[in-house]
């Protein structure tokens, strides 16, 4: 029984930065913009957390630096797709080669370096329950900040008034800007705000989880983030359960293999992908379900006209 | 002030100059790096573009290393003329190494050259078939090709370490994660004596001219084209999506393919987990600075080669990170497309009283 | 530039053409030493040991011996750019560090047959190449000693970097020396088929911890593993080089590789003319295999029982591998009495008994 709540409590974890980045980018396409980058911002936002954390020990700065460097990042995405009218896809996929050629180079001297590990939150309490507490209750905080802000974008999108601004804008960007909103200023601050999320993502990876920095040690994270998106059909509670259950899947492979499952390592190697491919085909198959829930003017390009 | 105004038709000539200026921008940049990093700017870059092309070997040396990355190139830029975001070149090149590995393993000292044929065609076939697994998902399941094509490659690259390290270990390399040297007979012949640049090179410049021949002068290229620009206008000529989606695929995933089978039999000479140091998604950058173009393909594969170079030789004679590599090509990719806004766009200089509305 | 250049080309042909004649050479010109290292370098691990190394080797022949080094040299057919590279320099002895240079140096050996190449952990040879490796599996056994006196739950948990060899060979001595001294001790291995990737290293380790295991150990190449044990509360050993610092609590020990014997012994025979391609593989027996800083924690007796193993294996009368040892499923590997040579300590592809699970690719 401990076993498995165990188990569980590991996939909130590995399920944690995954949510974290899915989220962001769930902003960002819920304005209409598609960013292929946030595999390289969180490379570079988990080195520039990695080396904030070196040197002041101090994982909420880390986490600061974190969230700068992936607006930052995501802003240059933003004018590049938005203002000068670049491909969105081919201005992302840049800024994935891009970030993991740059954080391996600011790196070189931060491989394999020694960063004390942060502790746990303790809940008086809750964090004693039997299966519970060693399941639910004994995270990081950045665990439980996932959750809380799947539920606030979740109010923010569909019970505020700047929320339904943003999906007016990724649902119809015309008939927005018509009424008079920016819409580039509206799709760059989604972006930036996203791009926060993807860079606190990385910070949580190189801080957190690992601790420790490695060179492309996101490992296709970013990718399936973007994915996730997809699955959650665009809606931020279904976003954190897919996050959860790619977690799940990562650990299982070596759950798998600790209790002698007669299968070759690499082969459970690939279930975390091979699951992406599976789901994704599912979800995509019915097009008309698809098209209810994508913003309807997702990847396209948006020229104001006088 | 400075203000971006649209003009009223592409510039022909800054279609042309926009990945000249990107690459001067980039080496601009690389002369910062160097200086930043308390090296001499004009040695650094002496490495990254002046040695790799000294002497025959040298130039040999690139040759080897352009031709994945050309060929790989040069099927992206098909997928994405047709607006298909095939990212997954990688997985197909590993698939097309191992179906080619899977027949040169077959060759014994004893058999004919000949077995090249079917070696490469395999590499073809592998290739094809990885990435007719992206065309299936999208074409019944309607699922996002960035995304399938790219695990794809995660998935490619276990499969290859399974059979490295299970099936088809060496049964005389004590366990370790590696077949067996191929047979000499399934060496490539060389394009130039005591060097490695083999016939691989040379097939590549003749994919690079067939491909030219079929997007200027075929229907088909034609339809590809048109395809990708404007959907609705190539539906109402009768022009199938689904059939462009499965043509380019198929010919990027071949292409790729074959890229891995060249490498499996060409320099490495055995299948081992270290086939490619990330070919397939340099060919990405190979593919838009090459401008999507065949020749311009070539120009670009080449360049992209001389990074890599480059890297190593900075780091041997500079003792410079070699992850200069990776900066100099998301770089030129990032410099390319903010250029490339001055084909469309051009910088006006207004005074205060001219608004614009 | 060019001038400068073509200069630099006509040392390297003359540094290369007077390797045939080393007694005469030597006094002129210090010899070039080249290493190539398949990470980087950093603060701990493989490529870290061989650096220490090669600097220890540089201070030991002072100004006889220049020395230059490339990292994180992929290991595919790009190697072979990299040793032509560093042989045209002029380096006449280069050190290849890891298993996948292989091909590459045999091939690169051929076209340079002046200059020598040792490789690390290799099996092929040639005129100009020879191979060296370090008997880890021995620094394997004495942390197994160790874990079998810190267990409570009876089981220990291994983080398997790549399924070759020399790893299963690791994995088994680490339970055979636990198992001297507890023999009821299970070993329960993840592999992550990966010589340096943290965070899967960090989820490997932490489904161990949560399957039960409190000692880990592991043969990749980072702190990874020790750092989860440490944040889980759990122990765990430092691997190549001493990690001690990575988990002030958690760490028992670390087995460590010190490769500065075979650098100073090959270099110097470079040096005096008298190198032969040879096959070195060395251990505590030459001061090439340790086991150090010991957690104060590890009670004297296990204390005790390892510097008795270290004494053995020193003088050699103690081995390891010396039967009654039964494999995995209770059949006879080693009979009574009998000592595993070389050749059966290169073979072995299966596991002891009490490790469980599958050997990957059987």
């Amino acid at each position: 029984m401990h076993e498995y709540a165990l188990l569980l409590a590991s996939a909130l974890s590995a399920g944690t930065p995954l949510a974290l980045a899915s989220l962001g980018l769930l902003i960002n396409e819920k304005s209409g913009v598609v960013n292929l980058g946030a595999e390289g911002m969180m490379l570079m936002a988990a080195i520039a957390g990695f080396a904030v954390a070196v040197a002041t020990g101090n994982q909420w700065l880390a986490f600061g630096a974190g969230a700068v460097v992936g607006s930052v990042l995501a802003a240059a995405i933003g004018v590049l797709v938005l203002w000068l009218g670049t491909n969105q896809y081919a201005t992302g996929l840049a800024m994935s080669l891009f970030g993991a050629g740059l954080s391996a180079f600011l790196g070189m001297n931060d491989v394999g370096r020694n960063l004390a590990p942060f502790g746990h939150v303790h809940i008086p309490w809750l964090s004693d329950l039997p299966f519970f507490g060693a399941a639910l209750f004994s995270h990081h905080l950045m665990v439980y900040v996932a959750m809380l802000l799947a539920w606030g974008i979740h109010v923010f999108l569909h019970r505020t008034r700047a929320g339904l601004v943003l999906r007016a804008v990724g649902e119809s960007p015309e008939s927005a800007h018509a009424l008079g909103y920016p819409v580039r200023r509206i799709r760059l601050a989604a972006l930036m705000v996203g791009g926060a999320l993807c860079g606190i993502a990385g910070a949580y990876l190189s801080v957190i989880y690992t601790p420790m920095w490695v060179q492309g040690m996101t490992a296709g994270r970013g990718w399936i983030a973007l994915a996730l998106t997809t699955f959650a059909t665009w809606r931020p509670a279904r976003v954190l359960l897919g996050a959860y259950l790619f977690g799940g899947v990562t650990m299982l492979q070596f759950y798998f293999q600790g209790r002698g499952v007669q299968v070759p390592s690499q082969l459970l190697s690939m279930l975390p992908y091979l699951a992406t491919i599976v789901v994704l085909a599912l979800i995509s198959r019915n097009p008309t379900w698809i098209r209810i829930n994508m913003p309807a003017s997702l990847g396209k390009v948006f020229r104001p006209t006088a | 002030m400075l203000q971006l105004e649209a003009r009223p038709a592409p510039s022909r000539t800054m279609l042309v100059l926009s990945p000249l200026i990107a690459l001067a921008a980039t080496v601009l940049f690389g002369a910062l790096m160097f200086a930043a990093l308390g090296k001499n700017p004009l040695d650094g870059l002496a490495l990254f573009f002046v040695e790799p092309l000294k002497g025959l070997y040298g130039l040999s040396e690139l040759g080897l290393k352009a031709t994945p990355l050309i060929l790989c190139g040069l099927g992206l830029a098909a997928c994405y003329r047709a607006n298909v975001w095939n990212i997954g070149a990688e997985g197909q090149l590993l698939l097309g190494a191992i179906a080619a590995s899977g027949v040169a393993l077959q060759a014994t000292d004893d058999t004919t050259r000949w077995i090249l044929v079917p070696i490469l065609v395999a590499g073809v076939l592998g290739g094809m078939l990885w990435a007719a697994l992206v065309a299936v998902l999208r074409d019944r399941f309607h699922a996002n090709e960035i995304l399938t094509s790219l695990m794809l490659v995660y998935v490619a690259q276990n499969l290859l370490d399974y059979l490295v390290y299970g099936p088809w270990k060496d049964p005389e390399g004590y366990n370790f994660p590696q077949t067996a040297l191929f047979a000499a007979s399934t060496t490539l012949p060389k394009l130039i004596p005591d060097t490695r640049l083999n016939i691989g090179f040379a097939i590549a410049l003749l994919a690079v001219a067939a491909m030219s021949l079929f997007m200027s002068r075929t229907l088909q290229g034609f339809r590809l084209v048109v395809g990708g620009q404007a959907a609705d206008a190539a539906r109402y000529a009768g022009f199938s999506a689904r059939k462009s989606l499965w043509t380019v695929l198929l010919l990027s995933g071949g292409l790729s393919g074959l890229a891995g089978a060249l490498e499996a039999v060409g320099p490495l000479g055995q299948l081992t987990p270290h086939v490619s140091p990330g070919y397939g998604f340099a060919a990405i950058i190979v593919a838009f600075v090459g401008r999507l173009n065949s020749i311009g393909i070539v120009f670009s594969g080449v360049l992209m080669a001389m990074f890599y170079i480059g890297g190593e030789l900075a780091q041997s004679r500079l003792g410079l990170p070699n992850a200069m590599t990776g900066v100099f090509q998301g770089l030129l990719l990032f410099c390319l497309l903010a250029a490339d806004t001055l084909v469309t766009h051009r910088v006006r200089i207004t005074g205060r009283g001219m608004r614009h509305a | 530039m060019q001038n400068r250049d073509r200069i630099r080309y006509l040392g390297a042909a003359l540094a290369a053409g007077a390797a045939g004649l080393p007694a005469l050479a030597r006094s002129a010109s210090p010899l070039k030493v080249g290493f190539i290292y398949v990470g980087p370098v950093g603060v701990a691990g493989w490529s870290y040991a061989h650096d220490q190394a090669r600097k220890a080797m540089q201070a030991h022949f002072g100004g006889r011996v220049v020395t230059q080094f490339v990292e994180n040299v992929p290991e595919g057919p790009d190697a072979a750019r990299v040793l032509r590279d560093l042989a045209q320099q002029g380096n006449e002895l280069i050190y290849a560090t890891s298993f996948g240079f292989m091909e590459s140096v045999l091939r690169v050996a051929r076209d340079f047959p002046k200059v020598k190449f040792e490789h690390a952990t290799g099996y092929k040879t040639a005129a100009n190449v020879g191979t060296y490796d370090a008997r880890t599996y021995e620094g394997a056994y004495m942390a197994g000693v160790v874990a079998g006196g810190m267990s409570k739950t009876g089981v220990l948990g291994v983080v398997g970097s790549v399924p070759i060899p020399e790893v299963l060979r690791n994995i088994n001595s680490f339970t055979l020396g636990a198992q001297s001294v507890n023999a009821k001790i299970k070993t329960k291995v993840v592999w992550v088929n990966k010589w340096f990737d943290p965070p899967k290293e960090t989820e490997a380790a932490t489904s161990l911890v949560n399957q039960g295991a409190d000692v880990l150990f592991q043969n990749t190449d980072s702190p990874a593993v020790l750092e989860t044990a440490e944040k889980l509360g759990k122990y765990a050993f430092g691997w190549d080089s001493d990690m001690a610092k990575f988990g002030p609590k958690a760490h028992l020990a670390s087995a460590v590789i010190n490769w500065t014997p075979v650098y100073v012994d090959e270099t110097g025979k470079v040096l005096a003319g008298t190198w032969k391609p040879e096959q070195i593989w060395w251990g505590v027996r030459h001061d090439a295999i340790d086991l150090v800083s010991i957690n104060p924690a590890v009670p004297a007796a296990v204390r005790k029982r390892v510097e008795m193993v270290k004494a053995g294996l020193k003088n050699g009368s103690f081995h390891i591998w010396q039967g009654p040892i039964l494999g995995q499923n209770g059949a006879t590997v080693l009979a009574a009495g009998a000592i595993g040579d070389d050749k059966f300590l290169h073979g072995i592809d299966f596991y002891v008994k009490g490790v469980e699970g599958q050997v990957p690719g059987k």
